[in-house]
């Protein structure tokens, strides 16, 4: 046991809104306070008072279920009270804006607005108009920082550090907020990030970014300590990326052939939904070396984490 | 705010009254029953851990030391300018039916005390809690009482009792 735990840096931002605007050490700070709070999701009693009386609202205008869920369950083990807006059935279908939506549910005493919105840049537009705290869930595809953020807490728990690590990202880099989240959080935490995929998913400019740009899986492959297998986005126009989903697969996919010639410790990550035959086999996405399971484990504790740190700062806009 | 730094305690002082806490605490235990220690983060932690190895070395059995992290039962969140940094509570053993020791360093307002047993009873339901402090400085804005002390300073309201122990702060003593 730690008997002097190593002072942390006090966390001063009221927003979530992406990992390209942290430092290194408050990414560390998150992962630290999402390390703590695993212990919760361990007790039969699930359940802290910290967010007693406080009320988080989910206000998500595209799908999910993964995501939303566990910032619910998350923020019901803070004790805070969870409300849901679903865009489909709301009077946006009247006309009313999206600011006024926002506005409107502020004033029903929402302390915590959890936006997730197709267009980039939503959630920053927000926190113009709005006194809550806003967390980004997902804004097109800018940014998708919990999921970033519970990639590298597992990576984190499962290896023990993320420093040196080569981490390979797989698939669809260019539609994908999450591949950009974690890209920014691996490389401040001194990884080494491989970006891999069809040339038309894997736009070359991403190289300024710090990453290295390939397109050949099985070249990548073998130097990879973890892989983040991206999903194809079948929802968004994909008609000239590829020839066909079977070719894809046979130089993308992640099958337990080319795993085997892979690091024998290699670790699996998919943040999820998969497409089973796809981006991965079944056998692979239930084999030994995925953590797929895992990182929903960890989403709870980082996203309880962000819903604390981010309460803590009623009065300090930023 | 009045910070004189007076000795209460040296180093010796600080083994006498945990050699003294430890005898006081293994009279009153409970035959039969697993007994286990939970510091209050932070200073909690060490004190108990030496509890514990003077009771096992008295004993022969080997006693559990956890630590109880407040933070998320305070009943000052909402007041705090920013809120304090989590470090989390590592209870690695099972308290339920358990003789538990709760252990801090000092005792003042009570409120850390409740939090610290609201917690605990969070995580199972212990056959028993007693509270171990090394200093009592009066002023209990809460109807808690502890089991076991090692000193009792007379002190004002607005006077700084600090406890500094080697695995922290490099020195055992006490000051006022």
């Amino acid at each position: 046991m730690n008997l002097n735990p190593a002072p942390r840096i006090p966390w001063t931002r009221k927003h979530l809104l992406g990992l390209e605007e942290l430092s290194r050490e408050e990414i560390l700070a998150i992962l630290d306070t999402a390390d703590s709070f695993h212990e919760v999701s361990t007790r039969n009693r699930k359940k802290v008072p910290a967010l007693t009386g406080r009320v988080v609202f989910n206000l998500f205008f595209e799908n999910s279920t993964r995501t939303r869920t566990s910032f619910s369950l998350a923020a019901k083990r803070l004790s805070a009270d969870t409300q849901d807006f679903q865009a489909g059935v709301s009077s946006l279908t009247k006309g009313e804006t999206f600011i006024d939506t926002a506005k409107n549910i502020e004033a029903m005493g929402a302390d915590v607005l959890v936006v997730r919105h197709p267009t980039p840049g939503t959630p920053h537009l927000l926190t113009q108009h709005v006194h809550a705290s806003v967390i980004n869930a997902g804004d097109g595809a800018h940014e998708h920082p919990t999921q970033a953020l519970l990639d590298l807490l597992t990576i984190r728990r499962l290896r023990g550090r993320i420093e040196g690590l080569t981490v390979g990202l797989v698939g669809d880099i260019g539609h994908s907020r999450v591949a950009r989240s974690n890209i920014h959080g691996l490389l401040k935490l001194g990884a080494k990030v491989i970006l891999c995929g069809p040339p038309t998913l894997v736009p070359r400019s991403l190289e300024r970014l710090g990453c290295t740009v390939s397109n050949n899986l099985d070249e990548v492959l073998p130097l990879c300590d973890v892989v983040n297998v991206l999903r194809i986005q079948f929802e968004r126009d994909q008609k000239a990326v590829f020839p066909s989903i079977a070719e894809y697969f046979r130089l993308y996919g992640l099958t337990a052939a080319r795993v085997e010639r892979a690091k024998s410790d290699l670790l699996l990550l998919a943040p999820g939904p998969i497409n089973r035959g796809v981006e991965l086999t079944p056998e692979v996405a239930d084999g030994p070396h995925s953590a797929i399971l895992d990182q929903v484990t960890n989403g709870l504790a980082v996203r309880m984490a962000v819903l604390y740190l981010v309460s803590g700062q009623k009065t300090d806009p930023r | 705010m009045p910070r004189s730094d007076t000795p209460l305690l040296d180093a010796d002082g600080v083994d006498q009254a945990l050699t003294s806490m430890a005898v006081r605490l293994r009279a009153a235990m409970l035959p039969g029953v697993t007994l286990v220690m939970v510091g209050v983060r932070t200073r909690g932690v060490p004190l108990a851990r030496r509890l514990a190895t003077i009771l096992t070395r008295q004993t022969g059995e080997t006693i559990p030391v956890g630590a109880v992290d407040i933070t998320l039962y305070r009943d000052d969140l909402d007041r705090a300018a920013r809120w304090p940094v989590l470090h989390g509570t590592e209870i690695p053993f099972d308290i339920d039916g358990a003789d538990v020791v709760l252990v801090d360093d000092v005792l003042f307002t009570g409120r850390t005390i409740r939090a610290a047993i609201n917690s605990l009873c969070d995580l199972g339901r212990p056959a028993r809690i007693r509270l171990a402090t090394l200093v009592d400085r009066g002023h209990r804005e809460l109807p808690i009482q502890p089991d076991v002390v090692g000193l009792l300073v007379a002190t004002t309201r607005d006077e700084h009792v600090r406890v500094r122990l080697h695995e922290i702060d490099g020195v055992d003593e006490v000051l006022k």
